[in-house]
């Protein structure tokens, strides 16, 4: 170990204070004119004292950020393998076309006539989804996948009250994603977990007896969040119809079926899909998102305004829940939804064509079961056969060795990988689910699989006693920071910089 | 295809290593039904010139703000965005990274997530702030829902000078969580007395400053009989530049404010994705929605951050969730960041005082038209003109001749025949003096 250096840098790693620790004040980034004299119109209503903003100059903002940005892991850097969040490559076409200024630098609220090429973006976006989904309809607004799901159940709520039919449950796996049942909750519905069979997949059986005049709906993730395709899937649709509920189906891994699979050819009536995951928009470290819903002829009457029609003056835009949107479950964002998302996603489909997004699905699901192949060995699968598009292995083979998954995933970031998605879905001990995408390089999983053997190899030689626990406890140790204490920030929560005393006396 | 890096030569080792004899084995599980057997009706795969060209020719069918004198608000503006910003937001480490799961490999994002909680709260004077929501329509509909579990009342009060596509959203939101909406109807000018409908049932009123209207209103009073009550107020704030000039809502007593940040960062994207805003007192942390960062401290002691207070959200709660959101706005609140570190506390003034400057000139030159009434007494950079016609087909008149005039009320209030004379008029930083004159000159020509 070298000494530590004097900076507190180390080469490439460089700390960086936050903003509020570097003022220079009355220093500004951006050079604006003072407004000649005019008589003002605040009526006696303008602040009081400074806000408390710090001021720096143009370069210090772009060294600041510049360097934080060195402090993150990316798709661009390095394979992304979170099962369930789809981290395939970002085409930077996408990127210049979303900042064309006709798609840019459009308000939402110009005349219709003015943005009939923005209307018939949106317009052809939806046409691609309905012919890769094979449903009818799609609900162009919701902001992300968690919204397209509101937007979903609120409009199966829609379409049984309109029937008369009050229900009061939905379904939902226990290996859901956390959406899910807090979406049900927010529409009002009480939340029943249905089993799993000792397959990874919906125990059919239990589900049928769950199935009553009182399920309002199913909501299930297909592939499943185990990798794992409904092999039962035209039977559950079934009894859930035969019930009288409608199939809702959480679309975030889509990836392993577009272009091959039609959702709507499974008996689906309302499937949202992410633009930021299948659809390569990018994750911007949290969003922005797009979660556009595909609804089935029964359920669009309730879709959410605002939509599109053709009329003789070409496109127009229904924004309002009154005719001819008299059943809509009304508006869920504002203006016309995530407009960015569509264009990057569009570029995404039509770079693709027919072909090359069916391709996608095979490679993605081709690079899973690769990995899944090679390493079925070292690490412990949890279901056996062929997966879709993520593997799922739980910590079987950390079994007497003292590492924990958590400690696992943590040594990977040492090798320069960012780790799985850890302990989820909650059905498996300490899960690691591996979702590569098609991004990846048969010679990039190939390097991953060494990494992911020697790291399983070290455990093992634990129980020998030749190998150390400790290791992977302590690991990470070549990021910015080490492993961080997450107990400690949610019991003395610090939301937000504070000045010290002495600066606050400085300020006033 | 450029995107994907496979060969067939790996596709058939890997198949190999994997002991099946083609891709079909891989979706055996797929009942054959659903198997689509060939190309789906979709055109194939283009080259990266040839979706430009398509995609710019959709794009130069519009007529792009930039292009034209534009005084559109009503929730959106136009304003000036450093280069430095975009140029930031695409470094990739920013743009394809994901929610920051490992905190030891995403301090960067969460860092810039503590500076951007730590500037919406100095903004709007409240003591927290998240690290975002979709929109300030849903940010609005989320605080009607906070304030119902702080609150464990069922009724809210919302003013008529709440943008109404908010409105919109609270009531869709609302329709099935046993939400009792009290909304006020659109009032241009003022005369609502909220305060008379605060009862002992009422979880929270929830009022806009700038209000719709443009009009630039002190609720402290309000609060006070919101806080009496044991109601809280919500403050929703759609043009976050106001509060470099005017009083922030949480010297007014607000309990949360919702708001949109589009203007600081963000192009106007037609509407999306845009950025909400979510803050609150401290009290009531435990109930907000969405994410927050927090400062802790690694296994050497050296300070970091990391995601916190997660037993709020839906991958912990599930359905006791305070929010079902999930992925939420961290990009364009990036690009919020840099752009209030870049004005700061002094660019952030100059560039308020230039935005009411401009504002003032805009409304009186319009005033001065015969027949044109200024609605306000007190704006920032928008502002309300009553005309002697319907708006709506003047807006479109001048568009036709290249110039965005407005936000003709009847957008977003159809069918109200008492409110089609009104257009909402905003001025930005943006409007030069000569789109104020061609702005004047052709609404006198069209009212002749």
């Amino acid at each position: 170990m070298s000494p530590p250096t004097i900076s507190g840098n180390r080469g490439l790693q460089i700390e960086e204070p936050l903003l509020f620790e570097q003022d220079s004040p009355g220093h500004c980034g951006v050079d604006l004119p003072e407004p000649e004299p005019f008589r003002e119109r605040l009526g006696g209503l303008e602040r009081r004292g400074p806000i408390g903003l710090p001021g720096l100059s143009e370069p210090q903002i772009v060294r600041h950020f510049t360097r934080l940005s060195q402090k993150n892991y990316a798709i661009d850097s390095g394979l992304y393998p979170l099962g369930s969040c789809t981290m395939k490559h970002n085409p930077r076409l996408n990127e210049k076309l979303a900042r064309l200024p006709g798609f840019a630098d459009l308000h939402p609220l110009q005349p219709v006539a003015s943005v009939q090429g923005a209307l018939e973006l949106i317009d052809m976006t939806a046409h691609w989804l309905k012919v890769l989904t094979g449903m009818p309809a799609i609900a162009m607004s919701p902001a992300a996948g968690a919204h397209g799901e509101l937007c979903g159940i609120m409009a199966i709520r829609a379409a049984l009250e309109a029937r008369g039919d009050r229900r009061l449950r939905l379904l939902v796996p226990e290996s859901a994603h956390g959406t899910n049942p807090a979406t049900a909750a927010t529409c009002g519905y009480a939340v029943e977990a249905i089993p799993a069979n000792s397959r990874g997949r919906v125990d059919l059986a239990a589900l049928k007896a769950q199935l009553d005049g009182g399920v309002a709906a199913l909501m299930l993730t297909n592939p499943n969040t185990c990798g794992l395709f409904e092999d039962e899937i035209l039977e559950i649709a079934a009894a859930v119809h035969g019930a009288g509920a409608f199939f809702y189906c959480d679309g975030a891994n889509f990836n392993a079926l577009v272009g091959r699979v039609r959702p709507g050819d499974l008996g689906i009536d309302a499937l949202h899909m992410n633009l930021h995951k299948t659809f390569s928009t990018p994750h911007g470290g949290g969003g922005p998102g797009s979660g556009p819903v595909a609804l089935a002829a029964e359920l669009a009457p309730y879709a959410p305004v605002p939509w599109i029609v053709h009329g003789k003056d070409g496109f127009a835009l229904v924004e309002h829940a009154e005719a001819p949107a008299a059943h809509s479950i009304g508006r869920l964002k504002g203006f016309h939804g995530q407009i960015g998302m569509f264009v990057r996603a569009l570029a995404y489909m039509m770079s693709h064509g027919s072909d090359g997004l069916r391709q996608i699905a095979e490679d993605a699901v081709l690079n899973a079961n690769y990995l899944r192949a090679r390493l079925s060995d070292v690490l412990t699968l949890s279901f056996p056969g062929a997966c879709m598009h993520e593997v799922l292995f739980d910590d079987g083979f950390l079994k007497d060795t003292g590492v924990t998954t958590l400690d696992f995933a943590k040594a990977l970031i040492d090798e320069g990988f960012h780790p799985m998605t850890m302990y989820f879905p909650l059905v498996v001990h300490g899960a690691l689910l591996i979702e590569p995408t098609e991004s990846e390089s048969k010679a990039s999983l190939d390097q991953f699989i060494a990494v992911l053997r020697g790291l399983a190899e070290r455990a093992q030689s634990i129980k020998t006693g030749a190998g150390d626990a400790a290791h992977f406890r302590a690991a990470p140790s070549l990021t910015p920071r080490r492993r961080l204490d997450e107990t400690e920030a949610a019991r003395h929560p610090v939301l937000r910089w504070r000045p010290t005393p002495l600066q606050q006396q400085a300020a006033e | 295809m450029r995107y994907l890096p496979l060969t067939d030569a790996d596709r058939r080792d890997m198949l190999a290593s994997i002991g099946v004899a083609s891709i079909e084995a891989l979706f055996a599980d797929v009942p054959e039904a659903a198997r689509h057997p060939g190309l789906l009706d979709l055109p194939r795969a283009m080259g990266e010139l040839e979706v430009e060209r398509r995609l710019a020719a959709m794009a130069a069918k519009n007529l792009n703000a930039g292009a034209a004198p534009c005084f559109l608000g009503g929730g959106a503006y136009r304003h000036h965005v450093p280069a430095a910003v975009d140029h930031l937001i695409q470094r990739g480490e920013f743009l394809t990274s994901y929610t920051p799961y490992q905190p030891e490999l995403a301090q960067g994002t969460l860092q810039y997530l503590f500076e951007f909680q730590t500037q919406v709260a100095l903004l709007t004077g409240m003591e927290v702030a998240n690290a975002s929501l979709y929109d300030g329509a849903t940010s609005c509909a989320e605080a009607v829902a906070m304030a119902h579990r702080v609150t464990r009342r069922n009724r809210t009060v919302l003013s008529g000078g709440l943008h109404p596509q908010y409105r919109a959203v609270c009531e869709t939101y609302g329709q099935f969580a046993g939400v009792e909406l009290l909304a006020q109807d659109a009032a241009p000018g003022g005369g609502e007395d909220l305060a008379a409908l605060i009862d002992g049932e009422t979880a929270c009123v929830v009022v806009q400053n700038p209000d719709f209207w443009g009009e630039i209103r002190d609720y402290s009073a309000l609060a006070e009989r919101c806080h009496a009550a044991g109601a809280l107020l919500v403050v929703v704030v759609t043009e976050m530049l106001s509060l470099g000039l005017i009083l922030p809502p949480g010297e007014m007593g607000a309990d949360i404010v919702a708001a949109e940040g589009q203007s600081f960062g963000n192009a106007l994207n037609f509407g999306g994705p845009y950025l909400g805003l979510f803050a609150s007192r401290e009290k009531f942390v435990r109930q907000m929605p969405g994410r927050l960062v927090g400062q802790t401290i690694d296994a050497e002691g050296a300070r970091g951050w990391v995601l916190t207070l997660a037993t709020r959200e839906q991958h912990i709660r599930r359905e006791k969730a305070t929010s079902n959101i999930c992925t939420n706005s961290g990009l364009c609140a990036l690009a919020f960041t840099i752009h209030l570190a870049l004005l700061g506390e002094a660019g952030l003034g100059r560039l308020a005082r230039l935005n009411h400057a401009t504002a003032v000139a805009a409304a009186e030159r319009l005033a001065a038209i015969p027949g044109v009434a200024l609605v306000n007494e007190r704006f920032f950079n928008e502002f309300t003109v009553r005309l002697p016609s319907p708006a709506a087909p003047i807006v479109e008149a001048l568009a036709a001749q290249g110039i965005l005039a407005g936000v003709p009320v009847s957008r977003l209030y159809p069918g109200r025949v008492e409110l089609a004379d009104l257009l909402l008029v905003a001025a930005t930083e943006m409007v030069m003096p000569q789109d104020i004159d061609c702005l004047a000159a052709a609404l006198q020509e069209v009212l002749r």
